[in-house]
């Protein structure tokens, strides 16, 4: 057993190499960024990313996260270098780096304690409103940078005020390094909006922040070798890397220990980098391809042992960030060497392009940061938080506005005393609360094979970490069955972390139900009851057709086929194939089906948090009688030559040179592969569109582009199934 | 305990007086017992009459019913006729009303438990009319006083005609010895509980030898958590008629500000208790 999974370790390597050296295209940018942000020197966010992929990965307890400097922390350490230093940036970062070592030895410390539970005392609406109002500071700053103006300073208010004053200076400017700067700052901006809307592998394959970085080298050798023009940016809106990078650290400046504003800020900064990284760790096993748990405590040990010698280093706190994980599962990321081939691949850059890197713009860098601070604080989620209940909302709305008024650490006790006031409001019984808060109000046996959880009296943010105890002794792939009969209340947060467990019990193929909420008691009493997140998916709206579909119906009655706008139906096919394992599927609609082929449209997700992306593609399922081995079919190209690389085996068919050629073909077991691929399955093949093919045990899945289909593309789709059907059985 | 020649119930002239007296009666008939009343308080003829009127309404006696009039505080003079009469079983009403009167009823309720000498009988909901004793939850706590208690809960459910009886060992958290972090622990924790679940099982099983039992349905269940309070969740859950628990060990000072085994049962009243002494 053991060495069977050191074998797969090493056979996943060169796929993590891959993945890692993705996710350094992205770190690289967004490490700078994140440093200048904060008002550090750039290079601290890219040591945080270093020291952390290596530390987290050789001592961490999580598989697939990528660590390095985080976006929550950005307000926090800029408050704090500002507060400790007293107009003295330089000075001020010194007295910073020792409190991110403070703040790193006390994380270790929590983690020994097995405090990596203190996240689940925070509830969930105060810590959205806290991660916008963390958004909207970023944005604020950044914005006025990315317009080419380095000087704005004052409250997050009146930053966000100036904004419209800072784009109509940038255009009646005289100064054209400050005016070009800008151009590349929205261009920059433009990238991040408009990246994830093009789904072309190729240009999908380097992430939106590597494209601004490239581009502006691009740019900056076309001015310097090219153009008769000087490069038109003033080296003061340039990024500033040390000479000597390797010899050039910083060191933390102790001698401010004492000081209340330091331990303030060791304060604050130990809550949101555990906050953050706790909610990272959560997201990401979500996305976990392999469904393993991630060992918080020891994550939280390696995380805080990473800061410290971080600290040292001069480099920024390390988290677990949730972007770059994602961008990891994406990429194929399978163990924690990808991490670890992060830091490497952020070495060999720093060694190797130092001279390109001080070439780009701050803009630029400040693009990447409105853009994440925009999504941190995006009008979505305040819509989201608002459909769950309108109380939810006045707990973010407040917590969000104290946030941005006064502190982080203000804004996030005044959100749980809210979120208090707002459960005895709304439950008009302090008692319940102050009665019951310390009993051990979880009961959990093991009965006919099943687990039975009770709980009892009330289940709040406030009690949580009991439930949760007893819920994560429960393997996932078993049945468990949770009663909240004997519960006078249960709150939005611990409805939203049941439906995350109803989740990960379903992928991990156990099951996980929820009872006793609809007597009229916990029900209807309360609001909080909120059955709103419980469904796995949203009630589609009965209505008026829409063009596409009236269409797609027309098609369903030529050829015969059923058709169904808005179904209910689940396929629990779906999540069986390969490509769905990292992602997540939110609906299914537009159903057109005869008796073995499935059309239909489906919603999915990518990445977790803010860097989740909503997809809508329409796939072909078919329904096979006889077993089909598990392998992937896809087009041949770049991707597959460094795929190949990355140590997938393409199989070719002698016989068939230009099959070979044009498609790639990869799977487990290559001899069963082989004998289902017949001669006149390859010539049909061969003679059609291509199309991406995945199967599983007992289906294949059929995918265009990784888009809606239009209605001809649809029936093509259709006439591609139903011969490859034929051609298949 | 197991056998119950004298049974006493406390006589306050409350609303409740009713059915507390009749569930009396009810069970001093059910075990053959004597019943024993005491009253607390000044004797008059208006309560003799009042007395008298309601005895006649209710079942008749098999044996004659004694009746103390003694005046002093309640839970002294209660504790002293059990002693003085060598009562087997003593039944206290505790209603589950407003709050303030159940945590009120609870603390009278805890104060004798703590010191009864015999065993003690908690009735949250005395009815007029009998309802029936079907399910038996006891403890199968790893102590002396378990043996006992299971073979009362066996000779009680005998006598209530009751034919389910479920041995609850509760095992602490800690006994483990292993924490949940992540897959690895996830299943070695598992393992240790099913070793736990085992020789607990097996344990209850020894004790059960002991007892001669047909008619009665026997499950054991053991549960991971705290002592005493997941019993008492157990009972509720499982709508049990009647928990039957061992008595508590000597309390100390500090087993007061820190609610734990019976005091939580106590607390709460998730059913009818039986606290066998």
């Amino acid at each position: 057993m053991k060495k069977n999974t050191f074998k797969t370790f090493l056979n996943d390597i060169p796929q993590n190499i891959f993945s890692g050296f993705v996710v350094s295209l992205i770190a690289l940018p967004l490490g700078l960024g994140l440093a200048l942000a904060s008002g550090a020197p750039p290079i601290s966010g890219v040591i945080a990313a270093i020291v952390g992929g290596i530390i987290v990965s050789l001592i961490g307890g999580s598989n697939i996260t990528i660590t390095g400097p985080g976006n929550g922390l950005v307000v926090v350490i800029l408050t704090a270098i500002t507060a400790l230093g007293n107009g003295d940036m330089q000075q001020g970062f010194l007295y910073t780096l020792a409190a991110i070592v403070i703040s790193g030895i006390i994380m270790i410390i929590l983690g020994f304690l097995r405090m990596g539970s203190l996240g689940d005392f925070f509830p969930a609406s105060a810590i959205q409103g806290m991660l916008a109002a963390i958004g909207i500071g970023i944005f604020a700053k950044q914005i006025h940078v990315m317009l080419g103006n380095l000087e704005a300073k004052g409250s997050i208010i009146e930053l966000l005020i100036h904004v419209p004053k800072g784009i109509l200076n940038l255009m009646t400017t005289d100064d054209s390094s400050m005016f070009y700067a800008g151009l590349v700052g929205i261009g920059s901006l433009l990238i991040m909006i408009f990246y994830s809307k093009i789904r072309n592998r190729y240009f999908q394959l380097i992430p939106a922040p590597m494209w601004i970085v490239v581009l502006c080298v691009v740019m900056y050798y076309y001015f310097d070798k090219f153009s008769v023009y000087d490069y038109p940016i003033n080296q003061k809106l340039l990024i500033n890397l040390p000479n000597n990078i390797i010899s050039n650290f910083a060191f933390p400046d102790f001698s401010k220990v004492l000081d209340i504003k330091f331990i303030n800020a060791v304060f604050a900064i130990t809550l949101i980098a555990s906050i953050e990284s706790l909610l990272s760790i959560k997201a990401v096993d979500k996305l976990d391809p392999l469904k393993r748990r991630s060992n918080v405590n020891k994550d939280i040990r390696a995380l805080g042992l990473a800061t410290v010698i971080s600290g040292f280093l001069g480099g920024l706190n390390v988290v677990t960030v949730i972007a770059r994980s994602s961008v990891n599962v994406n990429n194929k990321g399978t163990n924690r060497s990808a991490n670890f081939f992060h830091a490497i691949f952020l070495i060999a850059f720093l060694l190797l392009f130092a001279t390109e890197l001080r070439k780009i713009p701050l803009p630029a860098l400040a693009a990447i940061l409105v853009f994440t601070g925009y999504k941190l604080a995006a009008p979505e989620n305040i819509k989201k938080v608002f459909s769950i209940g309108s109380e939810q909302l006045i707990i973010f709305l407040i917590t969000l506005f104290t946030t941005i008024l006064t502190s982080l650490i203000t804004g996030i006790i005044i959100g749980i005393l809210v979120t208090f006031i707002i459960h005895v409001i709304i439950n008009k019984d302090i008692l319940l609360f102050i009665k019951n808060i310390l009993k051990p109000n979880v009961l959990m046996f093991k009965e006919d094979g099943k687990y039975y959880v009770s709980v009892k009296n009330f289940s709040s943010f406030l009690n949580y970490t009991k439930l949760k105890t007893k819920l994560d002794q429960i393997p996932e792939n078993e049945e468990a069955i949770i009663d909240f009969s004997l519960c006078d209340f249960v709150d939005h947060s611990v409805m939203e972390n049941m439906s995350n467990y109803s989740e990960s019990f379903s992928r991990k193929g156990g099951h996980f139900e929820v009872i006793g909420l609809d007597d009229s008691k916990s029900g209807s009493d309360h609001p909080f009851a909120l059955r709103k997140i419980l469904p796995k998916q949203m009630v589609p709206i009965e209505g008026v057709l829409t063009k596409r579909q009236k269409s797609i119906q027309q098609i369903s009655e030529e050829m015969h086929w059923k058709y169904n706008a808005f179904s209910t139906q689940e396929m629990k096919k779906l999540p069986t194939f390969g490509y769905f394992e990292t992602r997540k599927i939110d609906k299914i609609s537009n159903v057109l089906s005869n008796k073995d082929c499935t059309i239909f449209d489906v919603q999915f997700s990518e990445g977790e948090l803010i860097a989740k992306q909503v997809i809508k593609a329409t796939m072909l399922y078919i329904h096979t009688i006889k077993t089909v081995p598990n392998f992937t079919l896809d087009k041949e190209g770049i991707f597959e030559y460094i795929l190949d690389f990355a140590g997938y085996t393409d199989i070719d068919f002698d016989t068939h040179p230009d099959f070979s050629k044009r498609f790639y073909l990869a799977g487990e077991n290559e001899e069963k592969i082989r004998t289902f691929f017949t001669d006149e399955l390859i010539l049909f093949l061969e003679s059609n569109k291509q199309y991406h093919i995945e199967a599983s045990e007992n289906g294949l899945l059929v995918i265009g582009k990784g888009r809606l289909k239009g209605v001809k593309e649809i029936k093509a789709l259709a006439y591609f199934g139903m011969e490859l059907q034929k051609k298949i059985q | 305990m197991q056998k119950i020649h004298k049974i006493l119930i406390g006589i306050a002239f409350s609303p409740n007086l009713k059915p507390n007296l009749f569930e009396a009666i009810r069970l001093a008939n059910m075990f053959d017992a004597e019943l024993v009343g005491v009253h607390v308080g000044v004797k008059s003829d208006e309560k003799k009459i009042e007395l008298k009127t309601l005895l006649s309404n209710a079942d008749s006696l098999n044996k004659k019913m004694k009746t103390i009039w003694k005046e002093g505080k309640p839970v002294d003079v209660i504790l002293q006729t059990c002693k003085e009469q060598q009562i087997d079983l003593l039944i206290l009403g505790a209603l589950q009303r407003e709050n303030l009167l159940k945590y009120y009823v609870g603390s009278i309720a805890r104060k004798i438990t703590r010191k009864a000498p015999c065993s003690v009988l908690l009735l949250i909901k005395p009815s007029i009319v009998r309802v029936a004793c079907k399910h038996i939850v006891v403890n199968g706590l790893q102590d002396e006083k378990t043996e006992e208690t299971i073979k009362t809960a066996f000779f009680v459910s005998k006598h209530l005609c009751c034919n389910k009886i479920t041995i609850v060992e509760e095992v602490s958290q800690g006994e483990l010895h292993v924490k949940v972090n992540d897959d690895k622990t996830l299943r070695k924790a598992n393992i240790a509980k099913e070793r736990l679940r085992n020789r607990e099982n097996q344990r209850v099983k020894h004790i059960l030898e002991k007892i001669k039992n047909k008619k009665i349905q026997v499950k054991t269940q053991p549960i991971f958590g705290k002592r005493g309070y997941s019993i008492g969740h157990y009972a509720k859950v499982k709508r049990a008629d009647l928990l039957v628990m061992n008595a508590p060990n000597k309390l100390g000072f500090f087993d007061r500000i820190f609610p734990h085994d019976i005091e939580y049962i106590l607390s709460e009243l998730p059913t009818d208790v039986l606290i066998v002494k």
